[in-house]
């Protein structure tokens, strides 16, 4: 009899914690028999970890970015998914903003942080606005594709049994597109962190990404490598908290299809 | 109360006539089905009678009121009942929204919503979603919901064809007990001429496309059907012979 029961602890551990385990076991090797400056042994990360970021500079510069982040994401939701449901539901629109998106979309965003610093100045405002820049677009286009694909016969559906409005924009555009959209978010979550950082690295006075310039420059080594672990520590949290939200947001459509 | 006149309908993309000119009439409380070849224009006849599809000429009344779009008193059940069921809301939330738009009040949504999933049998699964039912339970939330919506006029569109066979023998039953007790106007499209006959109380046969009514046949069988009895009557041997030869006669004229 073949039962696949669920693995014991230890396993789960084990496959969750083996990589990373692994690949900190390589760097730690590289790096002890490295003569290099640049790279310093995880403990010292570690202990820079601990001493730089346990400390007001969390308070100081990681949560100025994450709020930057969480403000210019937000508005790229309510930017891209106000505009590509009409976008989307309209066919004669459509064909005309079409073009003009993929141009647009087809710019990277860090380009445009000079120009955003020339026109908005340097303050919060700046890179707000540059975070917006990048994240807009996957969200806008995607949620045009969800609204432009919604089932025929669903829409039939409403249209006869008179769910219009804004009735139909809750119950079928949104909720068909969402699967799409939440597509578009999550592309733009990374462009969101990407963007957080490089915006900081110009003309900046705190932020992650100015501090970690900042250690590099002053070659403060092991402080700088902190910086990036507590970006990738970021990154991953945020996409934590993406996939929990998302679940619950689409569990219909994974059932669905399963 | 459901009047069609001199249909017609040219789709302009294609110039393709789908419908050439096609007239019948439903008195209320009438249960005709319509059959004809595959291809034969049906969709687009359901399509132009629900108000999804202009005509290119001709009218459709319901209840004397000419159809320029969906009517209010009109509820449709589709082939696709896997699309055209909310995914993401229960059983219960998918039969209530026509209703919270039509603004009923809470308790009477509540009771119509009961007493039609009680009607199809589903009473137990209202806070099921769709997906978790199997196909022949995901179409009776779809009946429910346009019971629950009292109509004047019921359209179903080929509802049985993506179910299996004892399923669908089973929904028949449904339909005409439903029928026989609310004495709703409605129209049944099929490709299955045997089920026609079984539910009809006239057989409307189509002819391909362009289509027209070839013939309206009047089904003489006792009013009380039975999936053995009524399919053993050898009248009912005698109509489907006459349809189908109908039908092939029309597949080769085409």
């Amino acid at each position: 009899m073949t039962v696949t029961e669920r693995p014991g602890l230890g396993l789960r551990l084990l496959r969750l914690l083996g990589l990373p385990i692994l690949l900190i076991l390589a760097w730690w090797a590289f790096s002890v028999t490295s003569e290099s400056f640049y790279v310093p042994t995880p403990p010292r990360v570690v202990q820079a970890f601990a001493e730089t970021w346990f400390s007001p500079r969390l308070i100081d510069d990681a949560l100025p970015s994450v709020a930057r982040l969480l403000a210019g994401y937000a508005l790229a939701t309510v930017l891209g998914v106000g505009l590509g449901v009409p976008i989307g539901l309209s066919v004669r629109l459509r064909a005309a903003a079409e073009p003009v998106l993929e141009f647009f979309r087809a710019i990277p965003p860090p380009v445009l942080v000079p120009l955003i610093m020339l026109l908005a100045g340097i303050d919060n405002g700046m890179k707000i606005l540059v975070i917006v820049s990048g994240c807009v677009w996957p969200i806008l286009l995607n949620t045009v594709e969800g609204v432009r694909a919604l089932d025929q016969v669903l829409s039939d559906t409403c249209r006869m049994y008179g769910v219009r409005g804004r009735s139909r924009l809750r119950h079928l555009v949104l909720r068909g597109a969402s699967p799409q959209i939440m597509a578009g978010l999550r592309q733009a979550l990374s462009v969101g962190i990407i963007l957080m950082v490089i915006s900081e690295m110009f003309a900046s006075s705190s932020g992650l990404g100015f501090t970690i310039v900042l250690f590099q420059r002053g070659f403060a080594i092991p402080e700088m490598w902190s910086g990036i672990l507590l970006l990738g520590l970021l990154g991953f949290g945020l996409s934590v908290i993406f996939r929990w939200m998302e679940r619950r947001v689409l569990s219909w459509h994974w059932s669905h299809r399963a | 109360m459901l009047e069609v006149t001199g249909l017609k309908k040219v789709y302009e993309s294609t110039g393709r006539e789908a419908v050439g000119d096609l007239s019948f009439q439903l008195d209320a409380g009438e249960l005709a089905c319509v059959v004809g070849p595959s291809g034969c224009g049906k969709t687009t006849l359901l399509r132009c009678v629900a108000g999804l599809l202009a005509p290119t000429a001709g009218t459709i009344r319901v209840a004397g009121v000419p159809v320029t779009g969906p009517p209010d008193n009109m509820a449709v059940v589709f082939q696709e009942y896997g699309r055209s069921l909310f995914p993401w809301m229960t059983v219960q939330q998918n039969v209530e929204l026509p209703l919270k738009e039509k603004k009923l009040p809470k308790v009477r949504r509540a009771e119509l919503v009961a007493e039609s999933l009680a009607a199809v049998g589903l009473a137990d699964v209202p806070r099921s979603y769709p997906w978790q039912l199997s196909g022949g339970m995901q179409q009776r939330v779809a009946i429910a919901r346009a019971l629950a919506y009292e109509p004047e006029v019921l359209l179903m569109d080929e509802p049985f064809a993506a179910v299996d066979a004892q399923t669908r023998g089973e929904l028949e039953d449904l339909v005409l007990r439903i029928w026989q007790r609310l004495g709703t106007t409605t129209l049944f499209i099929t490709h299955d001429i045997d089920e026609a006959i079984y539910l009809g109380q006239r057989v409307i046969v189509l002819s391909s496309s362009p289509t027209v009514v070839l013939e309206d046949v009047k089904v003489d069988l006792p009013p009380e059907r039975d999936q053995l009895a009524t399919r053993a009557l050898p009248r009912f041997t005698e109509l489907r012979g006459h349809v189908y030869a109908q039908i092939q006669r029309a597949k080769d004229t085409r």
